[in-house]
């Protein structure tokens, strides 16, 4: 065999390789789904949704954990979208090229990388104990706003680098201030990128157990959060609870639990893809 | 009137900016009190030293080294699974693959970050686990094994799609150069693109290590609750993070040094990644004028 047909050969078995490695990524995420699906969707009822947790795992339900789950979602967001998209304008259309913003720039860099756990210590020390928020979903919420920031705040800044610099001529032309050129023609024009990554930011605090475990969320509330300041327990962390029982009930109850998460979770992603992709064709 | 306004506008944004500089400080400053703190009472040296974890037992031993074997084990095997099938990945979608297979199949690989930490966990404990034990009879139900490979899955995506991004920014005429000299596409891609793509391939590798550093949920519940200074994968161990959701799941008093140990603990975790962020964020810069 000569050299030539050698190198074929290698070229054509890495791309069955490479084929292979692509594969295996989705195949075992269809594992990992069907899995879950065949252990827990017996057990998903009304019952399941609308039930209190309870020592039986037969009796058990999520209804605190969805309620706490879904009130973390609003607060994060309420709290989280603003400061990130303003942050992200300030970056993008504001500041100037000094050590300020270089300052800026690496510090947000590095805010995506602390881990999750870390923020639950902030959280912890900060809103918890200083600010004597308690195990609040408030302090809960603070804590996730703080380590979803830098993810609004980057997908801010790409959406707004990505809107063409015609518009923003045409709007000083037309004698628009700044901040009238930012509200009126940036923002609109940019709002789908800045909706997929808050988002996508948002699923990821829906998912996130961590710091709120650090914070000191609960794996067992009897009643639904009322306000900002009731103690309050989410979907991850019942899951967590109800994998570290030993009975067998409880790991159904789990795996119910997951396939309601994960559908939340599944259902934010589709709809910021959804959005990336309307909003990516307007500009192509 | 309307410059008011304009200005007032302007400083309310830059405050928000700069709420991400204050988190920073904030987490330091956290982070650094009560682990002054805590070295008060135990002796940096022991700290470092010490093979033994012991702070919620009667005897107690305050060394870190357990807890760090623990969490580079988990994150050594993450990686060996991770790196090799994420890179190929990559350089099957981008010298590969057909156009619209790649833009299919990435958001899909993508999806598989986008799971929540505490899924993975269980599919770790209640299916990898007992898929091992059927081969390595000596598997302990809790080990860093399993949590190690689900945690790699977990980490693929980050190195696919950003060592994707690297290829693929590379200018295309240095492709066309190799084909043009007769190259092979295996030749191509492993003598001149993946070259001209390494800082942005190793920033992505550096960023998947820092994630498998920092995991917590997948290892608090797969791997155990032991810290022991060990390099066998089949026993229960304990990383840095699941040490400190054992001890906010329990009841420990505010101000004891049980407490602060938690803070000691993620002081070193926090250094360690902040390092590998450092390096990546450097490397990206330099990456960047590269190309632009």
């Amino acid at each position: 065999m000569n050299n030539i047909k050698k190198n074929r050969l290698k070229d054509q078995a890495f791309k069955f390789w490479g084929i292979f490695c692509t594969l295996i990524g989705l195949v075992l995420l269809v594992i990992f789904i069907g899995d879950i699906l065949i252990s827990g969707l017996g057990r998903i009822n009304w019952d399941f949704i609308t039930s209190l947790p309870s020592r039986k795992a037969e009796n058990s339900g999520i209804l605190t954990a969805l309620m706490g789950s879904i009130w973390i979602l609003l607060l994060t967001t309420v709290i989280a979208f603003p400061i990130g998209v303003g942050a992200g304008i300030y970056l993008e259309e504001y500041a100037k090229k000094n050590r300020l913003s270089a300052l800026l720039e690496i510090n947000i860099s590095n805010l995506a990388g602390v881990p999750s756990i870390i923020y639950g210590l902030l959280g912890l020390e900060v809103f918890v104990r200083i600010m004597s928020l308690g195990p609040s979903v408030l302090a809960g919420s603070l804590t996730l706003s703080l380590l979803i920031l830098p993810i609004v705040i980057v997908a801010t800044r790409e959406a707004i680098k990505a809107v063409p610099k015609s518009i923003k001529d045409a709007s000083y032309a037309l004698g628009a201030s700044k901040w009238q050129t930012i509200w009126h023609q940036l923002l609109p024009a940019s709002g789908g990128g800045i909706l997929t990554g808050v988002i996508l930011a948002l699923s990821r605090a829906v998912g996130e157990t961590a710091p709120l475990i650090v914070v000191g969320a609960l794996a067992y509330v009897p009643f639904s959060p009322s306000s900002p300041m009731d103690e309050f327990s989410v979907l991850p962390i019942q899951i967590f609870n109800w994998i570290s029982r030993p009975q067998a009930g409880f790991i159904e109850n789990a795996a119910a639990a997951i396939i309601i998460l994960l559908l939340i979770t599944f259902i934010m992603n589709g709809i910021a893809v959804y959005f990336r992709n309307k909003w990516q064709k307007k500009w192509k | 009137m309307q410059k008011i306004k304009e200005l007032v506008i302007e400083r309310s944004l830059l405050v928000s900016s700069l709420i991400t500089i204050g988190v920073t400080v904030g987490i330091i400053l956290v982070l650094s009190v009560e682990a002054v703190q805590f070295f008060r009472e135990v002796s940096i040296i022991d700290f470092f030293t010490d093979s033994q974890w012991t702070p919620l037992f009667t005897e107690k031993h305050f060394g870190i080294l357990p807890l760090l074997t623990g969490t580079l084990l988990t994150s050594i095997i993450a990686i060996a699974v991770a790196l090799p099938i994420g890179l190929s990945i990559s350089i099957y979608l981008s010298e590969y693959a057909p156009k619209s297979f790649r833009k299919t199949v990435k958001p899909l690989l993508e999806l598989l970050a986008a799971v929540p930490t505490v899924v993975y966990g269980f599919f770790a404990l209640v299916v990898v686990t007992p898929f091992l034990q059927q081969f390595i009879p000596g598997l302990s139900g809790f080990n860093s094994l399993s949590a190690g490979i689900v945690m790699g899955i977990m980490i693929i995506p980050f190195i696919s799609s950003l060592s994707e991004d690297a290829l693929h920014a590379v200018p295309s005429s240095l492709r066309e150069a190799s084909f043009g000299m007769g190259a092979t596409k295996l030749q191509t891609a492993f003598k001149v693109m993946v070259p001209a793509a390494s800082s942005g391939i190793i920033v992505s590798i550096i960023l998947a290590i820092s994630r498998a550093i920092g995991e917590t949920m997948i290892v608090a519940i797969a791997a155990g609750q032991q810290p022991r200074l060990t390099l066998d994968p089949t026993v229960p161990i304990e990383t840095i993070t699941a040490y400190i959701v054992q001890v906010c799941l329990g009841d420990v008093q505010h101000g004891s040094l049980e407490y602060r140990t938690i803070f000691a603990a993620g002081i070193t975790l926090f250094v360690f990644t902040f390092l590998l962020n450092t390096i990546s964020f450097g490397i990206r810069k330099k990456y960047q004028e590269k190309y632009e």
